[in-house]
C-alpha cells in the first residue's frame, strides 16, 4: 500500500522538531543558524514556517506522477510503488531540469560542490521499507506530522474536518493537486495563506509533455516519407529534364 | 589561400583577446568554485542564461544548416548551393558550441554522456540529447566533403556521396524533433512560465521560429563571409532566402497572436509589468523586418537586408530569452540577473565560434563552387567563381 504523511496545520506548534530529526537522518548540519532558515536548501530537506500565528511545513510532496521524475533524462528520480520519489546521485548529470519542473520548488542543488547533487526529502524511504515511520512523523511531538497508508490517512483527515468543521478550513490540500500527492496538509484557514501553492492543475504535470513526445514516432515516420518524396520527385523532375536537353 | 592580415581586423583581434581571457578566467572560477561561485542561479532559479542563451539560441541559430539541406537537396533548388556550405559549417560549429556551453552548466560535465546509456523517454531532455548528438554526427558527415576535398580523399567522398540523401532526410527530422523539442521543455512549467510564453503549442512556436532564424542566420553569415573574404554578396540568393523569410515571419506572427487571443490572455497586454514590456520588444524585432522584408527595395539592399536579419536574430534571442529567463522570473518568485561570469563564459563562446568559422573558412573549400556534388545530380551554375576579389 502507499504510504503517505499527512501534515495538520493546525496542530504544529513550529517546535521544529521535524526540522532536527530530519538533519540528523542525512547527517546534516543542524543548529539555530539552520533553525532560523525558512527555505529548502541542500542542507535543509524540510522546513517549518510560520505565517502570523499559523505554521506550515515544507518538504516534497512525493507526487503521484512526479514532473520531476518524468523529465529527468537519465531516470536519476523515480516514484516507488511504496509512495517515496526517490533520488539516484549516481545516475545525475546535474542538468537541474527536476528543479525547473517541480511544481513545488522542492529539490534543491548543492551549489558550492565541485560534485554537486540534487537534494530533496525521500520519506524515509530506506526506513519505511524497513516498516518504521519517517524520522519526522516519529519526531513530531503533537502528532501534527504523521505517517502512514494514504488512504488511511485520507480517511482521518475527513474525520477531522467532519468532527471539528470549525477549526478546519474544509479541504484536503495534495487529494488533487497535480494529480494527487503523497503529502497532504490541513489548515484552518485557505491553504494560500500557509504559502501553498493553490493555482495549480488537478492534472497531472508529465501528461502535459508525453501528449507531445507520443508524436514523435510519428513525426519520424511521416517525415521520413514525406521529405523521401518530395526528394525523388523534384530529383527526378531534374533527371527529365536533363534528358529533354540531351535529346536532338 | 588567403593568409594577409586586414587592419581592421587589429580591433576585433582585441576584443577577441580580451573575451577568451575573461573566458578563460570564468572557466577557472567555474571549475574551482562550482555553480554557486560563478552564476547567480538558485534553487528557485536554477536556469540562466547558458541554458537561455548557449543552449536555446545556440541550437536555433543554428537551424540555417537543416534549412538549407532541405532547401538544396530535398527540394532541389540547386540555385542556394553556393550558400549551403557555409550553412552547414554554422551550424555544425554551433552544436559544438552547444555541447561545449553544456559542459559549463551541467553539475556533473563528466556524465554527459549519462542520457545516452541511462534511457527515460518520457524525458523531453531525453529526446533533445540523442536528438543533438545524432545531428551533431550528421552535420560532421554534411560537412566531411569539404575536408575530403581539400586533403584530396576521393574513395570517402564516394561513400558520402552514396549515403547522403537517406543521411539529409535524418538530418532534417532530427532537427525537426529537437528544435521543436526545445518548446517542449517549457510545456511541464504551466504555473511558472507567464501566460505570453507558456501554450501547449510552444513546440511548434520554437520550430517555426527557428526556420526563421536559420534563414536570417544565412543572410547575415553571407554578408559577414562577404566582406571578411572580399567575395560579393550573393543578393539574389540572399534576396531570395528574404521573400521566404517574410512570409514565414507574418505567419508565425500571426499564430502567435492567435494563440493568445484562443487562450484569452490578450488582456495582459494591457498590464503595465516588464513580461508586456520584452513581449512587445521581442514583436517589434520581429514584425519590423517582417513588414521592411515584404519591400523589394529593402530584400535588394545588402545593407537594409542585413539590418532586417540581425533585426530577426535579435528578436529570435529576445523571444528565447523571454521563454526561459524572463517570462520565468514572477512563477519563480524570484528575480535573476546573470553574474559577470556566465557573461564571459558565454561571450567567449561566441567570439570562439566566429574565430574558429573563419579559420576553417580561410583552409577548407567552403566558397568555391567547383565542390563535388555530393549526393545530388549535377548543379548548373549559372555564376561565375567569384575567388579573392580582395
Amino acid at each position: 500500500m502507499p504510504r503517505a504523511i499527512l501534515y495538520d496545520s493546525t496542530m504544529c506548534i513550529g517546535c521544529k522538531a521535524c526540522e532536527a530529526a530530519c538533519a540528523e537522518r542525512w547527517h546534516l548540519p543542524y543548529d539555530d543558524k539552520v533553525a532560523a532558515e525558512s527555505r529548502l536548501s541542500a542542507h535543509k530537506l524540510t522546513t517549518i514556517q510560520a505565517f502570523g500565528e499559523r505554521y506550515s511545513r515544507r518538504l516534497c510532496m512525493h507526487c503521484a506522477e512526479p514532473a520531476c521524475a518524468s523529465v529527468c533524462p537519465v531516470g536519476a528520480l523515480h516514484k516507488t510503488s511504496l509512495g517515496p520519489v526517490v533520488y539516484d546521485a549516481d545516475k545525475c548529470m546535474g542538468c537541474r531540469y527536476c528543479m525547473t519542473a517541480c511544481p513545488f520548488q522542492v529539490p534543491a542543488y548543492e551549489w558550492n560542490s565541485r560534485l554537486p547533487k540534487v537534494r530533496k526529502c525521500d520519506m524515509c524511504y530506506d526506513r519505511q521499507r524497513a516498516g518504521k515511520p519517517t524520522a519526522c512523523a516519529e519526531a513530531c511531538p503533537t502528532g501534527a506530522t504523521t505517517c502512514g497508508d494514504r488512504d488511511a490517512l485520507i480517511a482521518e483527515a475527513r474525520r477531522r474536518l467532519a468532527a471539528k468543521p470549525g477549526d478546519y478550513y474544509q479541504r484536503i490540500y495534495g487529494l488533487q493537486e497535480v494529480g494527487g500527492t503523497s503529502v497532504l496538509y490541513l489548515s484552518a484557514v485557505p491553504f494560500a495563506q500557509i504559502g501553498l501553492r493553490t493555482h495549480l492543475p488537478q492534472q497531472p504535470l508529465p501528461a502535459l509533455t508525453w501528449r507531445v513526445l507520443e508524436a514523435v514516432p510519428d513525426v519520424v515516420s511521416v517525415g521520413s516519407v514525406l521529405l523521401g518524396g518530395i526528394w525523388w520527385i523534384t530529383n527526378r523532375r531534374d533527371e527529365v529534364a536533363r534528358a529533354e536537353r540531351k535529346k536532338p | 589561400m588567403n593568409g594577409r592580415t586586414f587592419p581592421k581586423c587589429t580591433i576585433w583581434r582585441a576584443i577577441f583577446a580580451i573575451l577568451m581571457a575573461a573566458g578563460a578566467y570564468a572557466t577557472y572560477l567555474r571549475v574551482r568554485y562550482g555553480l554557486g561561485g560563478v552564476t547567480n542561479l538558485s534553487d528557485q532559479f536554477p536556469w540562466g542564461i547558458w541554458i537561455g542563451f548557449d543552449i536555446l539560441c545556440g541550437v536555433g541559430l543554428a537551424a540555417g544548416g537543416f534549412t538549407l539541406v532541405a532547401v538544396v537537396h530535398i527540394f532541389n533548388i540547386e540555385r542556394y548551393k553556393s550558400i549551403l556550405r557555409p550553412a552547414i559549417l554554422t551550424a555544425f560549429l554551433g552544436y559544438v558550441l552547444v555541447v561545449l556551453a553544456l559542459m559549463f552548466d551541467l553539475g556533473r560535465p563528466d556524465r554527459i554522456w549519462h542520457p545516452l546509456v541511462m534511457w527515460n523517454p518520457h524525458s523531453v531532455m531525453f529526446e533533445v540529447a540523442w536528438c543533438v548528438t545524432l545531428y551533431t554526427t550528421v552535420l560532421a558527415l554534411e560537412f566531411a566533403p569539404a575536408v575530403f576535398e581539400r586533403l584530396g580523399w576521393k574513395k570517402p567522398l564516394g561513400w558520402l556521396k552514396l549515403i547522403s540523401v537517406p543521411l539529409m532526410i535524418v538530418g532534417v527530422i532530427l532537427s525537426t524533433l529537437h528544435q521543436s523539442s526545445l518548446g517542449s521543455l517549457y510545456l511541464i512549467v504551466p504555473h511558472k512560465l507567464y501566460g505570453l510564453w507558456y501554450t501547449p503549442v510552444l513546440p511548434i512556436f520554437f520550430y517555426l521560429s527557428a526556420i526563421c532564424v536559420g534563414l536570417a542566420m544565412t543572410i547575415f553569415e553571407s554578408w559577414h563571409s562577404s566582406r571578411a573574404f572580399g567575395r560579393e554578396l550573393e543578393l539574389p540568393l540572399a534576396a531570395g532566402l528574404a521573400r521566404v523569410l517574410a512570409v514565414l515571419l507574418m505567419t508565425y506572427l500571426f499564430v502567435r497572436f492567435l494563440d493568445l487571443a484562443q487562450r484569452g490572455v490578450l488582456g495582459l497586454l494591457r498590464e503595465n509589468r516588464t513580461e508586456t514590456w520584452l513581449f512587445a520588444l521581442e514583436i517589434a524585432l520581429l514584425a519590423i523586418p517582417t513588414l521592411l522584408l515584404f519591400r523589394r527595395r529593402v530584400r535588394w539592399n545588402p545593407a537594409r537586408l542585413y539590418g532586417c536579419a540581425v533585426m530577426v536574430i535579435f528578436g529570435f534571442v529576445a523571444n528565447r530569452l523571454n521563454v526561459s529567463v524572463t517570462g520565468m522570473e514572477a512563477g519563480s518568485g524570484t528575480h535573476y540577473v546573470p553574474k559577470w561570469t556566465e557573461v564571459a563564459v558565454t561571450l567567449a563562446i561566441i567570439a570562439l565560434g566566429f574565430a574558429v568559422f573563419r579559420v576553417i573558412a580561410r583552409h577548407f573549400p567552403i566558397f568555391e563552387q567547383h565542390h563535388a556534388q555530393v549526393g545530388a545530380p549535377a548543379a548548373f551554375d549559372q555564376r561565375g567563381e567569384p575567388v579573392g576579389v580582395n
